[in-house]
């Protein structure tokens, strides 16, 4: 392919006063979207585990499907750095020739750690699921059914004992990987933080606090997007229930349950409180102690991004759900917008890091501006633009639907070996 | 002991090992700790060579002098002596091998590089002979005028 | 048994996450080896700027994109030079038009138009790579695509990079850059491959006032190292504890 060599970041980088030469915005859309789609992934497993480790009875059916859901979402945390790497073929080294000073080298085994555990412990949840259809599927005609068999006798990796005592082993090897998860995932999620904090090169992200409040605003963004998903694939089947025609019994499909989210809401309330009183933290210490970059800094916040900051992430994407959530008589159409503003606000936190850390220049003389490519006119230009980010926003619904037909994780009668 | 429960443990440790046997194909086999540290000197050691064969441009007043002796003697004995002749006539490389003649740069812009007058107190700027680009013979190349090899001498 | 069962799969999944290191990514000097290693010290290179010379004629920048390739028009180079304009009012105007490639023949900064009666004083500062002996940016490379060499100049590894950009994100000095052709982090290098042949660096070559100079620290008898120890100099910003090695004399408290 003939391209134009092209400075990376020049087309979306609009440069004010003084900034140093080879600066421009290199980070740009799809590092925002790597975090936020793997505090997506933390914050779904971190779910699922409230109630396989902690026995939140009325967590037990969205337990199932954040679970299955954080599994959709898992390689998408891995698209946008293939999106973002200038040389993609390349992507396998960090595993190859890991250089362990580097948080983002020992993400590369951390990320694939936490990708068997998740995958380990769906496998212990299904497997008698997996047993059960390898013999409900043995004397159906046709290929697609042959095929389905195929898929669920390579699952099962020939284990296909469904004894009393095998299936108790397998609910309790499925609680201690949910257990060991937990960390796994605050770490996963941690060193995503620690990627940023540890650059002492940016004024911005150089914070200690940083890694703590990557994993706090993670686990909200899951827990609100595993009850978004989850509220709206439950109304929707109850609607096409009572309109009629519904594949499973009427007695099975009641909607959202109000305990599962009243439950979970508070989980997420509790998280949120932690990330804002972090982040209001780290902004008042920098205030205070006001080091060489404050000036700029302060320039950045209270001007250029202030609608960005207080507007969008602190009061929508904070406040107004906070709100919203506490208020008395909460209804199901309520909470939908608040989960939404929650994770609007989520990912104005990941944008406001990212992109604010850019926003000003190293010599703290000058600015930079993104302008996120709309319009796509090369490879780059969608990959790093509008485009490149709706792609990777799209990818776990299909994803998990695809994922679903195997591991279905919405039926209250199936997985229920618990 | 229902030792189904190893399977995934197995699928692991086969992912685990299929990593490292790839590492044996696709990675050189001198990358490896090269130096002081892991941290300062982990890297593949046959790229210090290929940098170090990357090729020269530049190759200097001493390189021109062996043919070029009268245009280097008179500028050495001009107050263009600190001036390099690849500044304005590009770098050798292999000069007359592959290239029989150099470029002369002779535009306006490289002069003005130098003497192109800023109002600057106590700049070193100052000290050179300066001319105030839009008054003086404005868009003409200096070279016209001004002999670039001995600028105290008029050009012929 | 129960008891064993659970601290079996624990201690095998610890196990396997241990397993994960690929152990032979750590080749383990003989001492001969590390022996050679230290020898090569004899040379450390570094760089002596004099900022009060430098007349920001700008041709060790089109030197250097010469010499070692970055492409002419792009807006990214290896070394640059920076224009200071200190106000009476205390302001400073600063720039560096395409790194000052062709030089500063304007006396307008952005297109402001600066009174010489309202100057304070003005100067022009040159920046390199400054081949630090902390090097952050080597330190946050996730594949070891970026390396310091025994005599103290950090090279990059064009086959390897990933083109991740941790490492231009950690350079305090921005020094760093994406190649546009070759599609990987690039910098300064001190002309690696001119100095291991006895040459100077094309930018010291070709400026033409002296204010560029290479020096080996480890060297008594190198008259630029005897500048460095017994002369006063500064550094950039050393607050990020990076200890860089290239020295400036005359530089100013206004310099970013």
């Amino acid at each position: 392919m003939t391209e134009e060599a092209i400075v990376h970041g020049v087309e979306w980088t609009v440069k004010e006063l003084f900034v140093y030469p080879n600066e421009f915005i290199y980070w740009s859309i799809q590092i925002v979207m790597y975090p936020y789609m793997t505090g997506l992934v933390a914050g779904a497993f971190v779910l699922s585990s409230l109630y396989h480790v902690f026995g939140q009875e009325k967590l037990k059916e969205i337990a199932q499907f954040s679970l299955v859901f954080s599994l959709a979402l898992l390689p998408v945390a891995a698209m946008p750095l293939l999106l973002h790497l200038q040389q993609p073929m390349r992507a396998m080294e960090p595993l190859l020739t890991p250089h362990f000073t580097s948080a983002i080298a020992a993400f590369g085994i951390v990320f694939t750690a936490y990708a068997l555990i998740v995958l380990s412990e769906i496998w212990f949840v299904y497997r008698q699921y997996f047993v059960e259809q390898v013999y409900a599927l043995k004397n159906e005609p046709g290929i697609s059914n042959a095929m389905k068999r195929s898929v669920y006798r390579a699952l099962t990796i020939g284990a296909y004992d469904v004894s009393d005592g095998a299936i108790r082993v397998d609910k309790k090897a499925a609680t201690i990987l949910a257990a060991i998860g937990i960390p796994v995932a605050c770490f996963l999620h941690g060193y995503a933080g620690f990627i940023f904090g540890s650059v002492k090169a940016n004024a911005l992200w150089m914070s200690p606090l940083m890694p703590v409040i990557f994993i706090m605003s993670a686990v909200v963004s899951g827990i609100a997007l595993c009850m978004l998903t989850y509220i709206v694939i439950m109304e929707w089947q109850a609607f096409k229930q009572r309109r009629g025609g519904g594949a499973l019994e009427a007695s099975e499909i009641k909607g959202a349950e109000a305990d599962v989210i009243n439950s979970s809401t508070r989980y997420l309330l509790g998280f949120l409180v932690a990330a804002i009183s972090l982040e209001l933290l780290d902004l008042i210490f920098r205030g205070y102690t006001a080091m060489k970059s404050w000036d700029i800094l302060r320039s950045v916040m209270y001007g250029k991004d202030f609608m960005n900051i207080f507007v969008l992430q602190y009061t929508l994407g904070n406040l107004v759900p906070f709100v919203l959530l506490l208020l008395p008589g909460r209804t199901m159409k309520r909470t939908v917008l608040a989960l939404l503003l929650v994770l609007f606000g989520v990912f104005m936190m990941r944008w406001n890091v990212v992109i604010g850390g850019q926003a000003f220049s190293l010599s703290f003389s000058g600015y930079m501006h993104y302008e996120i490519p709309i319009i796509p006119h090369s490879v780059e230009t969608f990959k790093e633009g509008l485009f490149g980010a709706l792609t990777v926003i799209a990818t776990p619904f299909v994803l998990f639907w695809i994922i679903n037909k195997f591991v279905p994780s919405l039926r209250r009668n199936v997985g229920e070996n618990q | 002991m229902k030792w189904h429960v190893l399977r995934p443990l197995w699928v692991a440790i086969g992912l685990v090992g299929t990593i490292l046997v790839a590492r044996v194909f696709l990675v050189p086999d001198d990358f490896g700790i090269h130096g002081r540290n892991f941290t300062y000197g982990f890297h593949r050691l046959g790229n210090i060579q290929e940098w170090k064969d990357f090729p020269v441009k530049y190759q200097g007043r001493e390189y021109c002098v062996e043919c070029h002796e009268e245009n280097v003697q008179s500028v050495n004995a001009s107050p263009h002596e600190p001036v390099e002749c690849e500044n304005c006539h590009g770098p050798a490389v292999n000069h007359p091998d592959d290239v029989e003649f150099l470029p002369i740069d002779s535009s306006r812009e490289l002069c003005l590089r130098c003497h192109a007058f800023l109002d600057y107190p106590n700049s070193s700027r100052a000290q050179i002979p300066h001319i105030n680009n839009r008054m003086h013979k404005r868009r003409r190349e200096c070279a016209q005028c001004h002999n670039p090899h001995d600028p105290r001498e008029a050009s012929e | 048994m129960t008891c064993s069962r659970r601290d079996f799969l624990k201690e095998a999944m610890g196990g396997t996450l241990a397993s994960a290191l690929p152990l032979s990514a750590f080749v383990f000097l003989s001492t001969e080896e590390a022996k050679a290693a230290i020898a090569n010290s004899k040379v450390r290179w570094a760089f002596l700027i004099d900022a009060v010379k430098c007349t920001g004629c700008g041709l060790c920048v089109k030197a250097c994109k010469t010499e070692n390739e970055i492409p002419y028009d792009a807006p990214v180079t290896r070394t640059w030079v920076e224009r200071y304009v200190v106000t009476k009012d205390g302001q400073t105007h600063i720039d560096s038009p395409l790194g000052g490639r062709d030089g500063f023949i304007d006396d307008k900064i952005r297109d402001e138009k600066i009174d010489p009666d309202d100057i304070a004083k003005a100067f022009f500062v040159p920046k390199l790579c400054n081949q630090c002996d902390n090097p952050a940016c080597v330190q946050v490379c996730p594949v070891g695509a970026t390396y310091q060499t025994n005599d103290g100049v950090v090279l990059i590894d064009r086959e390897w990079c990933i083109g991740c950009g941790y490492c231009i994100m950690a350079c305090p000095y921005g020094v760093r850059f994406f190649h546009p052709e070759h599609k990987v982090a690039d910098k300064c290098n001190f002309c690696y491959h001119r100095i291991t042949k006895g040459m100077p660096p094309a930018c010291v070559e070709c400026c033409s006032f002296d204010a560029r100079r290479l020096a080996n620290l480890e060297d008594p008898d190198d008259p630029v190292t005897k500048i460095i120890t017994t002369e006063r100099v500064a550094v950039l910003k050393d607050e990020y504890g990076t200890k860089p090695h290239v020295f400036y004399l005359g530089l100013d408290a206004n310099v970013r």
